[in-house]
């Protein structure tokens, strides 16, 4: 943050943020608003397991269930995992990778308020009579049979979400091809770039089937098409194939961004580098290509044919290969290294037993005649939950802590953060490890209660107090979050004294230019490196200070999904009858393309920092450090 | 950025040098052209001597695919340095493809 933007009033600052391209300020954008679905979907989840508490509650009615299960799952997965995700990757990976920013600024902002909007869109659906009810793999004979607007809330945000993922996902693939610093080669990438890249690769890949499944059911449901409908000559099939095609990519692209903010706490906090980089990376590579080649296993008892479930199946089981190739460097990389348990290094290696539970079980229901017994029973939920709480969230908690300082220059309070991660560990295995033995003993996943005979009532019980405890350390972090906030007690350029990576070398949060000079990269772990050699200044420097180009900020991003937005409510509307549906579609639209054609037409050429502002703001950095370290308590306010 | 403007110098044999690497660049476009043309006319000729259309289309799908590999090697510039990422993505893109419509072929449509 430059020295003036702290004394901008609170509408200032809000216009700031509704404008801004600077990849750091929309990392704060995307962490708040994932945050919040994040907690939204928290409650969808608490709600679920008091419904399931004990036998025959009636807590919720059945439609109800419903609708809490098809939201928690969907805002979990596109409104809160990825979006919490892609707020590390933006506030780190151009860092890493010693950029001044994105490759499209612009597109980058885009791509969060069209997340933002559709995120909004699909939970407004509460209160306009009903949210979607079909699983959040919207299966499309239980879609297209939903009554009222659920589903089309579904598939209208979804859509709108989509487009924002695919912008930011091709917006890192550019910015990891181009714009890497002078030395900085492929091999010199730290994981999470690395990881990052390949999630990339994963959504440009990954979601365009996903946005044909939503358009196909977008035109069955509201424009009388009929692609999906059995009786009509459609083949209902193929929804579940489009949705898994995209579907099973997408656990890629929740997982390996985690497994990046993991090999990065490995390293820092056993101060060594990490073991067997290259495999990890060339493992990242072939999961990301396996990712495409398992859908099926989704669907084994579809009735493919004996044929394809075994050429699924094989394939689902070769992932395990490149996975424990992960595991094991990771052990490795702690073996003998000179280990800090903070919160991130806790979090981490919690990881790794909780995360191997949830493979060992996916290979098991990679037996495709395995799974026929499995399937739809709370063994498959105990499994992905395995992988998604017991990887990609505490990935996320972890990288909260591991990041905090360099993306809010503050430490969240690691005491609070071990209570946090005691109650959450401890309640995420109360939750989830018996719903393996539910599974087993036969209760099916979905059902919105059970019988006082069937003897589930006990197990369910647990379950439902293991998700209280989770509750308690996610509350036990927002108080983290507030008190830390409060506090305001500023940090150096390398809070945790052991960063290895380019983002540990400049200032926390870094000025919103990043690099004054660009740096040059002389190997793996640069930042490490330079400090091994005694460099002061964390970095050699590629060019002389000089002016920077800067790109403006705009609103036209927030106005182009604003547009989309009132576009598909008159999309929706239009369904039944309503007059003002059509002008308020038309309206929506015209003010998406309005806003791309004043943005085509209009040159904005940015703006220059002087090097003369850089030499005084390169002053009050140097004054801010030597502050911090003159009084260590309080330090600059 | 405002550092990356370059000035550029070329010395006598660099200027020879890239002569003689556009000279070649040329003929490979001129005989892609011709070899185009070529195949072109193969698949007309298919086609008018009236072969079995399980002999046509296959052939036909076949002489398309050489002919994307020549356009995009030899006129939309990919054999020249610096497309390595850009082929890789390609390949990729064309690999999951292929996979998706194979499955599809053979587990749905079949």
């Amino acid at each position: 943050m430059s020295s003036n933007s702290q004394k901008k009033g609170f509408g200032a600052t809000i216009w700031d943020y509704m404008t801004t391209v600077d990849h750091k300020k929309i990392a704060i954008l995307y962490l708040i608003s994932g945050g919040f679905f994040f907690l939204v979907g928290g409650v969808e989840a608490m709600m679920i397991r008091i419904q399931l508490m004990k036998a025959g509650n009636d807590f919720l009615s059945a439609g109800t269930y419903n609708e809490v299960l098809t939201m928690h799952g969907t805002t979990m997965i596109f409104l809160a995992a990825m979006p919490i995700l892609l707020a590390f990757m933006n506030a780190v990976s151009p860092l890493q990778i010693g950029a001044r920013d994105v490759a499209f600024p612009f597109l980058n902002s885009l791509g969060f308020w069209l997340f933002f909007f559709g995120g909004i869109f699909l939970n407004l659906s509460w209160f306009l009579g009903g949210a979607p009810d079909a699983g959040w793999t919207n299966y499309a004979s239980l879609a297209l049979a939903s009554e009222g607007h659920g589903i089309d809330f579904y598939s209208l945000g979804l859509t709108i979400s989509g487009f924002g993922t695919l912008i930011a996902g091709i917006n890192f693939l550019v910015t990891i091809i181009n714009m890497r610093a002078p030395g900085m080669t492929y091999m010199r990438m730290p994981l999470f770039t690395w990881t990052t890249f390949v999630a990339s690769a994963l959504i440009l890949l990954a979601f365009p089937p996903l946005t044909v499944g939503i358009f196909f059911m977008v035109f069955d449901r509201l424009f009388g098409a009929n692609f999906f409908d059995v009786t009509m000559g459609g083949n209902t099939i193929i929804w579940e194939h489009f949705f898994w095609i995209f579907g099973h990519p997408e656990v890629y692209i929740l997982i390996l961004p985690a497994f990046g903010i993991f090999s990065e706490i490995f390293a820092i906090f056993s101060r060594k580098r990490l073991f067997g980089y290259t495999a990890l990376v060339f493992a990242t590579i072939l999961i990301g290509f396996y990712g495409f080649m398992v859908w099926a296993h989704h669907m084994f008892t579809v009735g493919l044919g004996p044929t394809a479930n075994a050429v699924f199946a094989l394939a689902t089981m070769i992932i395990a290969v490149p996975t424990g190739i992960k595991i094991f460097n990771w052990l490795l990389t702690i073996w003998g290294g000179n280990i800090s348990f903070t919160v991130p290094m806790i979090y981490a290696v919690a990881f790794i037993p909780s995360f191997v539970a949830g493979g060992v079980t996916g290979v098991m229901q990679a037996i495709a005649p395995l799974d026929y017994q499995l399937h739809d029973s709370y063994f498959i939920v105990a499994h992905f939950h395995y992988v998604i709480v017991g990887g990609v969230v505490l990935a996320i908690l972890a990288g909260t802590h591991l990041y905090w300082p360099k993306m809010f220059g503050t430490m969240l309070s690691e005491k609070l953060g071990k209570w946090t991660f005691w109650f959450f560990f401890i309640g995420f295995h109360l939750t989830f490890f018996i719903q393996h033995f539910l599974g087993l003993m036969g209760m099916p996943r979905r059902v919105y209660t059970f019988g006082a005979d069937q003897g589930w009532d006990l197990f369910n019980a647990i379950s439902s107090a293991g998700a209280l405890l989770m509750a308690i350390g996610v509350i036990i972090l927002l108080v983290n979050v507030v008190m830390t906030v409060a506090k305001n007690e500023r940090v150096g350029n390398d809070p945790w004294g052991d960063g290895r990576t380019l983002e540990w070398a400049i200032p926390s949060p870094p000025p919103f230019y990043n690099f004054a000079q660009t740096p040059l990269v002389r190997g793996l772990d640069p930042y490490w490196i330079e400090k091994m050699e005694g460099n002061k200044e964390g970095m050699v420097y590629a060019e002389p200070l000089g002016d920077i180009h800067m790109p403006n900020g705009s609103i036209i991003p927030f106005v182009i999904s604003l547009g989309m937005f009132t576009a598909a409510f008159g999309a929706m509307y239009h369904m039944d009858g309503h007059a003002w549906a059509l002008p308020v579609l038309i309206g929506g639209l015209a003010i998406t393309f309005g806003s791309m054609l004043v943005r085509s037409l209009k040159d904005d050429l940015g703006f220059h920092v002087t090097k003369e502002e850089l030499i005084a703001d390169n002053e009050r950095i140097q004054r801010e450090a030597r502050a911090l370290e003159g009084g260590k308590k309080g330090g600059l306010k | 950025m405002a550092h990356d403007t370059h000035d550029i110098h070329r010395s006598r044999t660099e200027f020879e040098f890239i002569k003689r690497k556009r000279a070649t660049e040329m003929r490979g476009q001129l005989t892609s052209f011709a070899m185009m043309i070529f195949l072109t006319l193969i698949a007309f000729t298919l086609v008018a001597a009236d072969f079995s259309n399980y002999l046509i289309v296959p052939i036909i799908l076949l002489l398309a695919a050489v002919q994307v590999v020549l356009q995009l090697y030899n006129f939309m510039h990919m054999s020249n340095k610096g497309h390595g990422m850009m082929a890789f993505f390609m390949f990729s893109g064309i690999f999951v493809a292929f996979t998706i419509v194979l499955a599809m072929v053979t587990i749905v449509w079949w």
